[in-house]
């Protein structure tokens, strides 16, 4: 391993109070699955994908990752920039005027790591597959990562994706659920009940193995699990089971924190829960 | 009225086939995706000498842009091919976030646009997607009019880096244009020079706006006839240096007058050069089944409907 769990866990902490700074300073953004996805996105570019931060959109030779809710913005940009992609100080001009640091991740203001514009929903899946073909056709064996919502899984574009990959042997994919049964309106199981997710997708042909995404060392092994069924000729997916909000007591398993900001006592609350590690930006 | 002559009909998608199985045997990055209708967008000569290369998404357009915008991580040059219908309106989310956005050099062609697709009737028969892509930031849109300049447009865009959507069609039509020309991106092509009346067409209304000059010489209108292929970036320069010398404009498309290239020329003349205006395009309806001739008589898009057009707007000239 590149890091240990605690320094994993560590980096997790000081994750987490980007996200609420971040999402406390604009008074804008979506900090429910940005916490619940903190140990995965941090798993992903500090131990799971061969990557580099000198960043090349065309991505040759390394691993690639594709955010497809990418309203979760917050978690994906604190990693980023704590991976090294860009100035942490940056953070700080989330969803302001004239910043790199977006509301959604975009490619047009230049900010490095991402390769998409994702925010309308349901569309990363495609992209991913995308980039994983040509991976193939250019003989990278390096790999391609998504990350999609439960809810986002309303969106049909995802089922004409999850039909193709398996029938097109696209095994250099990895996509990951983030499984909390949550959505803005509500419980997933009122909204729109996604049912059964392992099977649907195994029997579409994908191999699905299951992991606890608030559990470093869980997430940590599930994905190098992943990583050894790739090249066997199905797609992989990861049901990744997270809790909404996860590291702070008042956010946690509630959809009510998917889109608001924490006041100025919220914000000390969340923080005092979360020990700074690296240093604020 | 220079004279325009041709040896045989072909329809413009073929020049799209051909131009793609040229483009692929220039460029290994070139890669074609088709939504279940490879047969119809005459991708088959690609396919089967690049197997590899040519990836069958099954009937799923919103599926095929979001793979086409990620296969150009990594370098490869996506080409997606289905009707005009499921290329723009089915799927305009994902052209606008994951390929205009995102900025990705994925190349929309798409064919069957307009009245001229026949048979199928209104379903099929997009008259909105030239407006649809012209709205979108840093989309270039090109409309060619013949089999060889489609042929010339589809090389050209391979070369070209960034988003365009290519809109040809189903019928065989007059090939008249120079098999050996050399396509530009938004450079005007002046058909024939004349005084009297500027007439603007694109796609398969290029035919006949020379048909309706030649009837318009033999009634002693000399028509000034520009063929713009690229409706965006729309080359101003070549439409604003006809109207100082002609005064006035009838603009000929396939497609709704709401957000065409009429409207296109309208906006420029507004600002820069007032001018009277007449509008050969479909008003503002969908179409129906019949054959394709039958349906450009119909919705007004026919010679003798531009020679009217032409005579008004000269009328309208202070």
């Amino acid at each position: 391993m590149k890091h240990t769990i605690n320094e994993l866990e560590d980096i997790v902490s000081q994750v987490r109070r980007d996200i609420v700074r971040m999402v406390h300073g604009c008074q804008s953004g979506h900090p429910g699955g940005s916490l619940g996805c903190a140990e995965f996105l941090t798993a992903l570019y500090f131990e799971t994908m061969n990557h580099s931060t000198d960043f090349k959109m065309d991505g040759a030779g390394e691993d690639l990752f594709f955010l497809s809710n990418g309203h979760i913005s917050p978690v994906f940009y604190s990693v980023l920039a704590r991976s090294g992609y860009f100035e942490v100080s940056e953070l700080a001009t989330f969803r302001k005027l004239n910043s790199r640091v977006q509301g959604h991740p975009t490619t047009h203001e230049g900010l490095p790591g991402i390769r998409i514009a994702s925010g309308s929903l349901g569309q990363g899946m495609s992209v991913a597959i995308g980039a994983a073909l040509t991976k193939k056709l250019n003989k990278d064996h390096s790999l391609v990562f998504s990350l999609h919502g439960d809810g986002e899984l309303q969106e049909g574009q995802n089922w004409e994706a999850i039909m193709f990959a398996p029938h097109n042997k696209v095994d250099n994919l990895i996509s990951t659920i983030d499984y909390n049964g949550q959505q803005i309106d509500g419980p997933t199981e009122k909204i729109l009940s996604l049912e059964n997710l392992q099977t649907k997708f195994e029997a579409f042909g994908w191999h699905v193995i299951t992991s606890n995404g608030n559990n470093m060392e869980d997430i940590v092994k599930a994905l190098e699990y992943a990583k050894s069924l790739t090249g066997k000729g199905r797609p992989i997916l990861n049901l990744m089971s997270t809790q909404m909000g996860y590291g702070v007591d008042f956010m946690v398993g509630s959809h009510k924190w998917h889109g608001t900001a924490p006041n100025d006592e919220q914000l000390a609350s969340a923080l005092s829960q979360n020990k700074e590690t690296l240093g604020d930006y | 009225m220079k004279k325009y002559t041709y040896s045989e009909k072909k329809d413009t998608r073929s020049g799209f086939g051909a131009g793609l199985h040229e483009a692929g045997q220039k460029n290994p990055d070139v890669v074609a995706l088709c939504a279940d209708l490879k047969g119809s967008l005459k991708m088959d000569a690609f396919a089967d000498e690049f197997p590899e290369r040519f990836i069958q998404i099954g009937i799923a357009e919103a599926n095929m842009i979001g793979i086409a915008a990620g296969m150009t991580i990594g370098g490869k040059i996506p080409f997606t091919g289905t009707f005009a219908n499921f290329s723009t309106g089915r799927v305009y989310d994902q052209i606008r976030q994951s390929v205009a956005y995102s900025n990705k050099n994925v190349k929309i062609c798409a064919s069957h646009a307009g009245l001229t697709l026949g048979e199928d009737g209104a379903t099929h028969q997009i008259l909105e997607d030239i407006g649809l892509m012209k709205m979108l930031p840093g989309m270039v849109v090109i409309n060619p009019c013949d089999y060889n300049q489609t042929k010339a447009a589809t090389l050209a865009i391979a070369e070209y880096e960034g988003p365009v959507y290519l809109r040809f069609g189903r019928p065989s039509i007059p090939v008249f244009t120079d098999p050996d020309q050399k396509f530009e991106i938004g450079k005007a092509w002046m058909v024939n020079e004349g005084t009297d009346v500027t007439i603007v067409a694109t796609g398969h209304m290029v035919w006949k706006a020379i048909e309706a000059g030649e009837q318009l010489a033999a009634l002693g209108i000399d028509a000034e006839i520009i063929n713009i292929h690229t409706i965006k970036p729309l080359d101003e320069e070549a439409i604003l240096k006809s109207l100082k010398k002609t005064g006035c404009v009838v603009t000929c498309e396939e497609h709704n007058k709401f957000g065409g290239l009429g409207e296109s020329v309208a906006r420029l003349l507004s600002t820069e050069l007032p001018s009277p205006q007449e509008f050969v395009a479909v008003n503002d309806s969908f179409g129906e089944s019949g054959t394709p001739d039958q349906l450009m008589t119909k919705y007004g898009l026919d010679t003798i409907n531009i020679v009217e057009a032409a005579q008004k707007v000269i009328k309208r000239k202070k």
